[in-house]
Parts: structure tokens; C-alpha cells; sequence
């Protein structure tokens, strides 16, 4: 069964992801409109930065966050002079980390349906007095509507799931940084196999009907997406 | 009345777009010519789509675009309809909602009158609730039509509205466009390669080829210009304005009253005074140097020559006529016109196999 510090790392787990989920949405939103429409020379090199979390081992990027928003990092010392603290072994850092790690799982699906709307509608707009943004929400959002729906199903699960990002710059501290995928851990260093099988039965089963629910999702829905 | 004012310049490398044009501020204006003329790229610019580097708009006395005080209306602060060549309407909004859209979005909301007299004129009362995926092609560009025009705009205008449909399509919106024509008092810009569309829709004809403007001019005058290519067409024709005068039920025909005299022309089911658009082509009309007066054809009108020019086909020549106060074309061999001795001034007379309604 699940005792009370398993039941606390996945509250802890879901907050974590919901919150890093919102936050993806308000930065990759208009990070992938502006990779769909720029014509500019930098698309290249932000959209393989944006990429990089993709091959990267986690670690990696845990190691450089950690060395970047730690006590001598610039990033740190920024945070430590506005009387913030330090960022590693925080939730708050925990919330940074898992950004920048599953962001690729929320601006691809949104770029891909932002390109796929094409110019034809925000031209149609234009003609019938609407302005960019009021074309954004009144045409865009609604036309990449599956796009939207992946990339917070890609961006809450590839959250939850994370495992080395969040060791290397979360740590492991019950109520703080201790997350599902790190519980699963020390039950298996622990040599709790009863525990950990619990708990990764929750995970698996969480993922697969989540999954399977976008998918049917998707099938319904008439206008092109990136997963179909 | 609305003038527009239209200069643009840009330069693509392969595509260059260089007008100069005053356009009438009623009626239709249709802007012709081959695919990678410039029409629609005018269009475009006309409509901010596209920006000219270089340019000067002006839409009844408004300012849309002046290159030199850096002025930029984009296009959602212009008073403009456009209709495009794909229907292009929002496939995630009713027919209803297609058409409230750029409604909502107009501060002086005089709409809803405008709107019910547009649904009704382009006959799309039946599809409001329905969905732009559910709708034919025809449909489809009716309810975009609409859209544009529910506005109430300065100008209306359409890219090849009609280029994506099949024949039975076209056929069933160009009478709309026609009432449009007769209903309506907004300026329209219509872009087309069709001459059909030329004959059936234009007042006023500007002839484009790479990017610049051959001709414009009122539709009879310019189709009937020797300097510009549609003259020397197979198709060639040219538009008369006439009026319904007579029925002679016996013959199953009706006497039309045009500038030049009167015409019979088969039988049509109109009250006397109704106008009617008649075409003419070229190939239809023969000269002669003395009144006929025995001969199988009816329609013989007294005119004077204006011009004579060679043909692209050795065999034939190209020459115009004026019947009082309007331009004619005719196509003859140039043996014929070497026989009769034909000269720019000379009194002659034309005789016109046939003419075909265009309404």
C-alpha cells in the first residue's frame, strides 16, 4: 500500500508539473508562434536550443542549472542579492528545472499546429478589422486547439515522469524536492520492491490513460495535428 | 463620388509591379490579365496585405498608404471587403459566426440592416447554422462574399472569386454578382483571367501584363484599344450597353434601342426598359460600304472607322468602329479591307451576325 510520505511525494509530483505546466504554456506560446512565422536567421539556432533537452542527458542539464543558479552562479547570485536565497534543493528551482527540461514537449506540438493554420486565416482576419492579437485568440487558439491539448498532456506527463534534472538540482527532500520518480528510487535502494511497485503501478498506469486519453481525443478532432 | 488613387512600385527581382492608376469610385473596376501580371499583387497591396515599398493609396480622400510620409494603414484599420479565391472562411465557426465576425469588430455598427439585405441577395438565408466544411464550393464563396460585404465597406475586393469553381459554380454565382452590381453602390476591384467575367461584370476594364498596367478605361473603350493584345484575341468582343424597346412576339424577337440605332436580338424575357448587357465579338461583324438592302441579316447600323490594325493572324486585320458614341471591333480578312479600300474617317456600315445577353 501507499504510506503517507508516498502520498506526499505524488502531491508533491502533481503540483510540481501543474505549475511547470502553466508556466511552459505562458512561455513556449508565443516562443513557438514566433519560431512558426519568423523568417529570421536565429530560428535555426532557437529552435535546436529549444531541442536540446531532447538529447541531452538529464544530467547534463541538471549539472549546468545547478551550477548556474547555485551560490556562484550568475543566475545565483542574481536570486541570493534580491534576497531570494539560492534556487537548488528548492520547490522553486525544482519548477525551473522541470521547465526548461519538457519545454520542447510544448513548443513542438504548438509550433507545428501554428504553422499548420497557415497565413490564409490570419489574412481573413485582417480583412474583417480584427488586430494580431485579437486574430491570436479569436482564429489561432481555436484552430490549434489539439495543438494545445498535446503540448499540456506532452508537457504535465514528460513533468511527472523526470527523474535525473530533478536529483541533481531538487535533491531529494521529503515536502520539498522529493518527487515520485525519486521515491521510486530509494524504495529500490531500500530494497522496498512492494513499495516501489506501488508507486511505479501508479506512474504507468497514470501515463498509459492519460495517453490514451489524447489520443482519442485527437481522433475526433477534424484539423491537422503534430502526433497524427 | 469615391476616386481611387492607386501607385505602387515594388520590385521582386523576377516580379516587378509598377502602376499608376485613378480608378472610378462606383461600379465594377476589373483588373485582367495573365497569371504573374500583377493583378493580385495590386490587389494585395491595395489591401495592405502585401506592402509596396514605394507607394500611394488613397480610397476616397483617405489616406491608406503614402510611402513618402511613411504612412501604413495595416490592413484591419482599412475600410475594405476581400473576397478571396479560396473562400478562406474560419472552419471553426458557423456560417453565422463567419459572418458576425468582422461585424463585431466595426464601431459604427449600422450592420444588421446590411446584413440581412446580403443574405438574402446572395440566397445563404438556409446555411447560417451550419458549418463551412458542410458547404459546396459555391456555397462556400457566397457566404465569403457576404462576409465581405457586411461590412459595408468602402471598397469590395475579390481575388478570382470564381477561379476555384467548376462551370455549374460559376454559373450560379455570377448572376449574384451581376445584382450585386445593380444593388449595391460600393466600389468593387475584381481581379480575373476570365473574359467571360470581363464581359459579364466589368464597367471599367485596367488590363495588366508583367506588372503593369496597359490599359484603363471604361469596358467598351479599352476592350476595343488597337495597342492592346485583347483586341486581336479569337475571342475578342466587345460590351454594349442596351435597352429593351420592343417585343415582336411574331418573330420571337425584341427590339433593343442602343447608342448607335436599334438591334434585334432573339426574343428575351424582359419588360420594355429593362437594360441589358450585350456582346458582340469581333468575328460577328461585317462591313459594308453602302446601306445593304438585301441581305439575310438584321441588325445593320451606320458608323464611322477609327482605327485599323494589323491581326496576329496574317490573314486577318482588326478594326474599329464607332457607332454613335460607342467603340466596336470587328474582325475581317485583310483582303476584304485592302478591297474595300478602308480608311481611318471613312462612313461605312456594320452588320451583326449575332449578339449574345449577358444578363
Amino acid at each position: 500500500m501507499l504510506n503517507a510520505a508516498d502520498i506526499a511525494t505524488l502531491w508533491l509530483t502533481f503540483k510540481v508539473a501543474a505549475i511547470a505546466t502553466l508556466l511552459m504554456l505562458m512561455l513556449g506560446t508565443p516562443l513557438a508562434w514566433w519560431l512558426a512565422r519568423t523568417t529570421s536567421r536565429w530560428k535555426t539556432v532557437c529552435n535546436a536550443l529549444v531541442s536540446l533537452p531532447l538529447v541531452l542527458p538529464p544530467t547534463v542539464l541538471g549539472f549546468y542549472l545547478l551550477v548556474m543558479l547555485g551560490p556562484n552562479g550568475p543566475i545565483g547570485r542574481l536570486t541570493a542579492g534580491l534576497g531570494l536565497g539560492t534556487l537548488p534543493f528548492t520547490f522553486p528551482g525544482l519548477v525551473i528545472a522541470s521547465v526548461l527540461y519538457s519545454l520542447p514537449f510544448v513548443v513542438q506540438p504548438l509550433q507545428s499546429s501554428f504553422t499548420a493554420i497557415g497565413e490564409q486565416p490570419l489574412e481573413a482576419a485582417a480583412t474583417l478589422r480584427a488586430g494580431p492579437l485579437d486574430t491570436f485568440f479569436s482564429v489561432v487558439v481555436p484552430l490549434a486547439k489539439p495543438g494545445f491539448l498535446t503540448a499540456s498532456i506532452l508537457g504535465f506527463t514528460h513533468t511527472v515522469g523526470e527523474f535525473g534534472v530533478v536529483l541533481m538540482v531538487g535533491g531529494n527532500i521529503p515536502d520539498k524536492t522529493r518527487v515520485v520518480s525519486v521515491q521510486i528510487y530509494n524504495h529500490v535502494e531500500a530494497l522496498e520492491y512492494g513499495e516501489a511497485h506501488w508507486l511505479a503501478g501508479c506512474l504507468l498506469l497514470f501515463s498509459f490513460s492519460v495517453l490514451l486519453v489524447l489520443y482519442t481525443v485527437l481522433k475526433t478532432q477534424p484539423v491537422a495535428h503534430p502526433l497524427k | 463620388m469615391t476616386i481611387i488613387q492607386a501607385r505602387f512600385q515594388l520590385d521582386y527581382g523576377d516580379f516587378k509591379l509598377d502602376v499608376d492608376l485613378k480608378l472610378p469610385g462606383t461600379g465594377i473596376t476589373v483588373l485582367f490579365g495573365h497569371s504573374g501580371s500583377g493583378k493580385t499583387t495590386l490587389l494585395r497591396c491595395i489591401a495592405g496585405l502585401q506592402r509596396a515599398p514605394q507607394g500611394k493609396l488613397e480610397i476616397n480622400g483617405h489616406v491608406w498608404q503614402d510611402s513618402e510620409r511613411n504612412i501604413f494603414l495595416p490592413t484591419h484599420h482599412r475600410s475594405l471587403g476581400y473576397v478571396f479565391q479560396e473562400a478562406n472562411l474560419f472552419p471553426h465557426l458557423t456560417v453565422r459566426d463567419n459572418l458576425n465576425y468582422g461585424l463585431k469588430r466595426i464601431k459604427h455598427n449600422s450592420g444588421t440592416v446590411k446584413l440581412e439585405q446580403t443574405v438574402e441577395l446572395l440566397g445563404i438565408g438556409h446555411l447560417m447554422e451550419r458549418m463551412p466544411g458542410h458547404l459546396s464550393g459555391g456555397e462556400r464563396q457566397r457566404v465569403a462574399i457576404a462576409r465581405a460585404l457586411a461590412l459595408n465597406p468602402e471598397v469590395l475586393l475579390m481575388d478570382e472569386p470564381l477561379a476555384s469553381l467548376d462551370f455549374k459554380r460559376k454559373q450560379e454565382i455570377l448572376p449574384f454578382l451581376s445584382r450585386l452590381h445593380q444593388q449595391l453602390d460600393i466600389p468593387v476591384l475584381y481581379v480575373t483571367h476570365s473574359q467571360q467575367e470581363v464581359a459579364q461584370l466589368a464597367d471599367h476594364l485596367v488590363i495588366m501584363d508583367e506588372g503593369r498596367a496597359l490599359a484603363s478605361g471604361p469596358l467598351p473603350e479599352t476592350q476595343s484599344r488597337l495597342d492592346v493584345p485583347l483586341a486581336q484575341d479569337r475571342e475578342a468582343a466587345t460590351v454594349w450597353q442596351a435597352t429593351v424597346a420592343e417585343h415582336e412576339t411574331g418573330y420571337h424577337l425584341t427590339r433593343v434601342d442602343v447608342a448607335g440605332g436599334s438591334l434585334s436580338l432573339p426574343a428575351v424575357d424582359a419588360p420594355v426598359g429593362t437594360p441589358l448587357r450585350i456582346q458582340i465579338y469581333a468575328r460577328d461583324v461585317s462591313i459594308a460600304l453602302e446601306a445593304p438592302t438585301a441581305t439575310s441579316i438584321l441588325n445593320v447600323l451606320p458608323a464611322t472607322i477609327s482605327g485599323i490594325a494589323d491581326s496576329s493572324r496574317d490573314s486577318q486585320c482588326v478594326v474599329q468602329i464607332r457607332v454613335g458614341n460607342q467603340a466596336l471591333l470587328a474582325h475581317i480578312t485583310r483582303k476584304s479591307a485592302l478591297m474595300l479600300g478602308l480608311q481611318i474617317g471613312m462612313a461605312v456600315y456594320v452588320q451583326i451576325k449575332g449578339t449574345s445577353i449577358l444578363n
